[in-house]
Formats: C-alpha cells, sequence, structure tokens
C-alpha cells in the first residue's frame, strides 16, 4: 500500500529525514517510537502533503501512484488520515458543518452522494460512539476550548467519519489518561480492518498493550535506525533509547 | 445555521464571479445627463410631488452646491464627472401596475433571476419586499397584510404622496441635508426608496425589505429609506443589493434614516453586493451611504448589521444617536474587500441620554490589493451617565499586498462613561488551513469555512435567509485569494 524509498527531507536547509524506507501493507499496523525530534511528526506530514518541507530526495508510493505528486486536499481524498499530534482550533467554525463538509467532499471523490443532513447525523452518533463523546462537541467549534484529551478523541472521532485506507496517528495516546487510552485504541481497533493500515506514532509501550502492533520501528535523527515485532517496543521500555543512540554512535 | 443551508452554500462556492452582473433590456427614461436646478424640478414633476417636496429639494440643491466633496476618508476616489451621470433612470412601465399582473414581464423575470419574488406567497419566511429598479420602485408585496396590522410599508414616493405628515415629520430628522456632500446630494435627487411606519405597540409580523437594483447605464442611484417604529414597536428589516457588470464607475448614494420611539426596537441588516468592479478595478459601484438611526424614546433599540461584499469603493458608517435614556445601539459589520475594491466604513455612537450602550463589532476582511479601513467614533455627550461602549474591531488579512487600517476615535464629556477597544489583526493561519485540507477539504472551500467562522458573531446576527446568503458571498467574493 505504501511504499517509502531513500526519503530525505529539509526544513530551512536543515536536513531532517535522513534516508527512510518502510513498507506498508493491508491490514498491518506499524508502530514509530523515537526520541523527541527524531523526525516522527516531520514524516507524518510530508506523508499528508504539508508543504513546508523540502522533499531532497527519494520516492513514496502510495496505492501505486506517486504519493508525494498529490495535493494535500487529494491525499486526504485518497484515504489518508493524519491524527494531528497538535490539532488545530478553527474558531467560528461548527464542528458538526466541518465535519459534514469532509465527509461529502471524500464521499464526492469516491463516487458516492453526498449525505443528507440526516444521514450525516445518524453516522455521526453511531461513531462518536466508538470515542464515548456523546454531545460534547456539538455546537462547539472545531477544537476551540476542547481539552488536550477531547482533542485527541476528537481526531479519533474524525478518523472513523471518513473511514480512511491509511491512518498516521501521531502521538494519539499523548495527553490521555489511562482510561481514555483504552476509549481511542479500542476505537482504532475496531476500525481496523483487512484492506486498511495504520501507523502509529507513540512514545509509550502502553498503547501497544492495546493496539498490537506487526511491526515497531524506531526513528533516530531521521533514519530508522531499528525495526523489529511488537517485542521491541517492550525492550525500548525496558532499556530507553541510551543503547540505541550508543549503538548508533558507534556506528 | 442548519447544517443543510451550509453545505449548499459551499457546493455553491465553486461557482465563481460576479452572478448577478446580467443586464435587462428594458426601456428606460433618463433624465438629461447633468445636475442643475432643472434637473430636480425635473425629477419632482415626474414623481408629481407636492409643493413642500420640491422645496426641500432646491434648499438641498442649494446646500449640495456650496459643499465640497469629503477627502478624509482613506480612500482614493477617481474624480466623479457629475455632468456625466443621469440622475434619474425610471424603466418605463404603462403605467404603476396595480397587481401583479401589470408588472412588465421582464422586470419580473429580473427579480426572479436575482432571487427575489414579486409574488406574494408566503413560501420560505414570507418576507415584504420593496423591490426598487434604478429610480423607481417597481413592487411592494404584502401591503394589504401589512396595513391590517396598521403597518405601512410602501415606496417612499407613495409615502410621499398619501402620508405627506411623516413624510414632514420625519424625513431628514435624522439625518440633516447638509449632514454631508452625499446625503445633499441625495435630498436634492433622491428619486425611490422605502418607507416604513410601524404604529405603537405593533410587533411586524414579517421581515420587511427592498432590494436595490442598479441596472441603466450611465446612471445614478439615490434612494431613501425612512422607518419609523412608534413606542413599543418593533421591526426587522433587510436590504439586499446588485448591479450589472460595466466597464464605468457608477454612483450609489443613498440615505437610511431610522427613528425608534420610546420602548422601540429596529433591526436594520444588509448584504451588499453591489457589482465590485473586474480583477483589474475596472467599474464597480461607488457605494457612498449615510445611514443613521436615532434612538428618541426611552428604552429604545437600533441594530445595524451589514455585510459588506461588492462595491469598487465604499464610504459608509451607520450609526445611532442614543438620545433616550437606558436606548441601545449596535453595529455589526463584516467587510470584504478583494482586488482593487475599497471600503473605508465603521460606525458613530453618540450617547446623549444616560445608561446608553453601544456595541461595535467589526470584522474586516482584505485580500488581493484592496484597502479596508475601520472608522468609528464613539461620543459621549455631558449628560450622558454612566454611558457604556465596546468596540471590537478584527482585521484579516489575506496575502501581502492588501490594508487593514483602523481609525477609532473617542470623544468622552462625561467622567462616569466605560469605553473599550479591542483590536486584532490576523492572518489565515496555514495550520488551519492546512487541517482543512487533511480533512479533504480544498483550499477555497476551507477558506471559506475559516472565513465564515471569523465572521460568525456577526453573521449570527442576521436574520436566516439573509445569513446563508451572505455566507455564500463571503466565500465567493474571496475566491481565488489564498493558494
Ligand atoms: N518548521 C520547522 N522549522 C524548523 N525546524 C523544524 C520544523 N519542524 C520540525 N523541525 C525540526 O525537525 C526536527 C524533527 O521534528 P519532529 O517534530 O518531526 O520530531 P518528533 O520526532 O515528532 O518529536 P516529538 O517526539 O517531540 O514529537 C526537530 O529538530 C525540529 O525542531
Ligand atoms: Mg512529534
Amino acid at each position: 500500500m505504501l511504499k517509502i524509498k531513500d526519503l530525505r527531507v529539509s526544513i530551512n536547509n536543515k536536513e531532517i529525514l535522513k534516508g527512510i524506507s518502510l513498507n506498508v501493507n493491508k491490514g498491518e499496523v506499524h508502530a514509530i517510537m523515537g526520541p523527541n525530534g527524531s523526525g516522527k511528526s516531520t514524516l507524518a506530514s510530508v506523508l499528508a502533503g504539508r508543504d513546508i518541507y523540502e522533499i531532497t530526495a527519494g520516492t513514496v508510493e502510495y496505492n501505486g501512484k506517486d504519493l508525494l505528486d498529490q495535493a494535500p486536499d487529494v491525499r486526504a481524498k485518497e484515504g489518508i488520515f493524519l491524527g494531528f499530534q497538535y490539532p488545530v482550533e478553527i474558531p467560528g467554525v461548527n464542528m458538526m458543518t466541518f465535519m459534514r463538509t469532509a465527509v461529502n467532499e471524500i464521499r464526492t471523490h469516491r463516487g458516492l452522494e453526498p449525505l443528507s443532513a440526516k444521514a450525516f447525523l445518524a453516522l455521526s452518533e453511531e461513531r462518536k460512539t466508538l470515542v464515548e463523546i456523546g454531545s460534547r462537541f456539538d455546537g462547539r467549534s472545531v477544537n476551540e476550548g476542547f481539552s488536550g484529551g477531547e482533542k485527541k478523541r476528537n481526531e479519533i472521532y474524525q478518523m472513523a467519519m471518513l473511514e480512511p485506507t491509511l491512518a498516521i496517528l501521531d502521538e494519539t495516546d499523548s495527553g490521555l489518561d489511562i482510561d481514555a487510552l483504552k476509549v481511542v485504541a479500542n476505537g482504532v481497533n475496531k476500525l481496523r480492518k483487512p484492506e486498511n493500515a495504520t501507523i502509529v506514532i507513540t512514545h509509550y509501550q502502553r498503547l501497544l498493550d492495546f493496539i498490537i502492533p506487526d511491526f515497531v520501528h524506531v526513528l533516530y535523527n531521521g533514519k530508522i535506525v531499528k525495526s523489529g515485532g511488537k517485542e521491541l517496543a517492550l525492550e525500548l521500555e525496558i532499556r530507553g533509547y541510551d543503547w540505541i543512540k550508543k549503538e548508533q554512535g558507534e556506528n | 445555521m442548519a447544517e443543510g443551508e451550509n453545505r449548499k452554500l459551499l457546493d455553491e462556492i465553486t461557482q465563481s464571479d460576479y452572478k448577478y452582473g446580467f443586464e435587462t433590456n428594458i426601456e428606460t427614461e433618463f433624465a438629461p445627463f447633468g445636475l442643475t436646478e432643472d434637473t430636480v424640478r425635473y425629477i419632482s414633476a415626474k414623481k408629481n410631488e407636492p409643493e413642500f417636496m420640491l422645496e426641500f429639494r432646491l434648499k438641498a440643491y442649494q446646500r449640495w452646491k456650496q459643499m465640497k466633496l469629503p477627502n478624509w476618508a482613506h480612500l482614493t476616489i477617481p474624480e466623479i464627472n457629475f455632468e456625466e451621470i443621469s440622475f434619474y433612470a425610471a424603466p418605463i412601465q404603462k403605467k404603476a401596475p396595480g397587481s401583479l399582473d401589470e408588472i412588465d414581464p421582464e422586470l419580473r423575470s429580473t427579480f426572479n433571476k436575482l432571487g427575489i419574488s414579486l409574488e406574494e406567497q408566503m413560501r420560505l419566511s414570507g418576507i415584504a419586499v420593496d423591490a426598487v429598479m434604478d429610480s423607481v420602485s417597481v413592487k411592494t408585496t404584502f401591503t394589504d397584510t401589512l396595513a391590517k396590522h396598521g403597518i405601512i410599508f410602501c415606496s417612499m414616493s407613495e409615502a410621499i404622496q398619501h402620508h405627506p405628515d411623516l413624510i414632514k415629520k420625519y424625513l431628514a430628522s435624522v439625518v440633516p441635508v447638509s449632514d454631508n456632500y452625499y446625503a445633499a446630494l441625495n435630498s436634492a435627487v433622491f428619486s425611490d426608496g422605502s418607507f416604513a411606519y410601524i404604529p405603537k405597540g405593533v410587533r411586524c409580523p414579517m421581515e420587511l425589505s427592498t432590494y436595490f437594483r442598479i441596472n441603466a447605464k450611465n446612471s445614478g442611484q439615490f434612494e431613501r429609506t425612512l422607518i419609523v417604529a412608534d413606542e413599543g414597536s418593533y421591526v426587522s428589516y433587510l436590504e439586499g443589493c446588485t448591479a450589472p457588470m460595466r466597464d464605468e464607475n457608477q454612483l450609489h448614494a443613498a440615505v437610511v434614516e431610522i427613528v425608534a420611539l420610546e420602548n422601540a426596537e429596529v433591526k436594520y441588516s444588509t448584504v451588499q453586493n453591489w457589482y465590485p468592479g473586474d480583477k483589474q478595478g475596472k467599474g464597480g459601484i461607488y457605494n457612498f451611504v449615510t445611514k443613521r438611526g436615532i434612538c428618541k424614546g426611552n428604552n429604545s433599540k437600533i441594530s445595524w448589521t451589514q455585510v459588506e461584499t461588492g462595491s469598487a469603493i465604499t464610504w459608509k458608517y451607520p450609526g445611532v444617536l442614543l438620545r433616550g435614556d437606558n436606548s441601545v445601539g449596535e453595529f455589526y459589520s463584516v467587510a470584504v474587500t478583494n482586488n482593487h475594491q475599497q471600503a473605508d466604513t465603521g460606525s458613530k455612537m453618540i450617547h446623549i441620554g444616560k445608561n446608553t450602550k453601544s456595541t461595535i463589532i467589526s470584522k474586516g476582511i482584505s485580500a488581493g490589493f484592496s484597502n479596508n479601513s475601520y472608522r468609528g467614533l464613539v461620543k459621549v455627550m455631558k449628560n450622558a451617565e454612566n454611558a457604556r461602549n465596546y468596540t471590537q474591531c478584527d482585521s484579516l488579512l489575506m496575502g501581502e499586498k492588501c490594508g487593514a487600517h483602523t481609525f477609532p476615535y473617542i470623544e468622552v464629556d462625561n467622567v462616569s462613561a466605560i469605553v473599550e477597544h479591542e483590536a486584532t489583526t490576523s492572518k489565515i493561519s496555514e495550520d488551519q488551513l492546512f487541517y482543512c485540507l487533511q480533512r479533504g477539504i480544498d483550499t477555497e472551500k476551507a477558506v471559506g469555512l475559516i472565513v465564515n467562522g471569523y465572521a460568525r458573531e456577526v453573521l449570527s446576527k442576521l436574520p436566516m435567509e439573509f445569513a446563508v446568503e451572505a455566507q455564500k458571498l463571503l466565500a465567493i467574493s474571496l475566491e481565488g485569494s489564498v493558494g
């Protein structure tokens, strides 16, 4: 589904991603871990199409097509979803209006009829229960005044509404209490389908107790320096990143 | 805002450009070009006016001749050649239409195309309309229904004929003839407009509205509107306007006066969408308007809401004279300028009575090469104990070549007054835009959403039908200004 080959990315002439290669197939869950500032969010943003980065080398193929060629809204319409590490507030824009616009844009792109107000609300109610947000967002502006945890739940609610093919969740677990963490993980698991894939970026093994990854990658200093199964996450939890840093230093 | 409407609106954003730029082919009668005393007499005679009106006009004309064009606004106004303007243009109808069938089909279809129904179906909302094309009122709907409540709603010309006492009493009582250059000009040559009188204790059962359409070439539109709300009455009034796309500029100099007596409340909403000119700044309407209300009685309230998206140049400062004790004045405005448009707009709140309160919320949005200025005056007079004003004035800049300016004037002559002023300038944030894009919403629609969010506080003051229209307009006027 996703083939990243030797991807190099700079910002203001500073290289941040220094040759990343990663394959994600249908049905898989990949976890990306790594110390602060190693480039995890940068990778996620580049995949989603943020245009502040300079891509200096490499290719990304998504469903057989060149991804880097596509505008960010087209990528979203083609099924890429980014759960933001820092969800953005849009004052005055009603959350439901926003969501309905997004849902219908994506439906139109997929050749489906736009949802009527009624059908939208029904779908929305159903998906809200996945993340247990009740009516907390009704009548409010996009993320405005939401608590940290609410913002994260809102990301998962949006994911549930948009039914992406490839979801990239950037630290959706940070800032969540343990109950919320379970709720969010549960939501993600329910949306897992054989034809979809998920990339979860996290600092904590704890999330991976609930969302079981097929692969764990360690991103360090702009490179994937280690890949393994879910036991790698456990090892990191116990040993921290120092041993990896040391290994890298020795190389 | 209902989701359905919002959605529909967003679908329509993809349509581009000025939708109302068509021209109606109808035989039109013009006054000879230029402005002399004879022109004033010509107009008055055309309208078969009583002597007092002719006198009123001639006096105004004499004043106007002595006045100079104002130049204090932050605007670049090309010289207007009054010799090349016809001050009166009327679509020719065989006789004054009594019923709908007698209205020229061309006119009817024009208003239909504009989405204004001259048919009195209570469909949708049942808004009473006074439809004005160029210098004359074409048709006023629901007059009979309203008459049952004692409400007078008719064209200004009819009011002059049938309600001369009210006209004598209130016309120019809020905006004196010599108030300013354009007000004097309007007083001399105004041709039509709307008149509404709401009697004591009556809550007007439907929205009243005037729809102004400029059609004829080389003409100016000078309409005059007067609304009188008697004690304890309430009315909500809407005003809309459009004009064909033309290469030359056209002048629109209106005067609107509102009188609110004791315990009365008037809400006046405008969606101004005159032709703004093309992307290079050619053509468009010069919109020089004087709008003022007086809260004459105690506990009265006047509220102006405006969404300004059109016109090449806009110059207007709807204000309220807060004469009655405990009276309230409000001004909510969204002004959008794009391409080469210029706007200098804001409000004047004059606190005269005790415990008077005013609120000014102004949201400017500038894009392209445009210039958008807020200009406001808050004045607290000596005897205005405990006056309160809150002014908030926000500017949103889209792009690097446009300008936003704020000129707040505050004059306080009473120490008990509390006057607050807040101002912000912002840009559409890349983060917000990217967040929308990442959800599959393209740039145009995202800008539409974000801008409507920014203006929500003002849009929410508009009556429903108008709010939908206004949201569409905001998005359309800003098309192509980002990305
Ligand atoms: N807009 C920017 N301008 C300059 N430097 C940037 C910018 N965005 C990211 N960087 C730098 O790129 C590096 C990688 O940042 P990134 O946000 O991708 O890290 P991360 O792995 O997600 O970290 P964290 O775990 O703290 O979220 C950091 O050194 C950061 O300062
Ligand atoms: Mg990060």
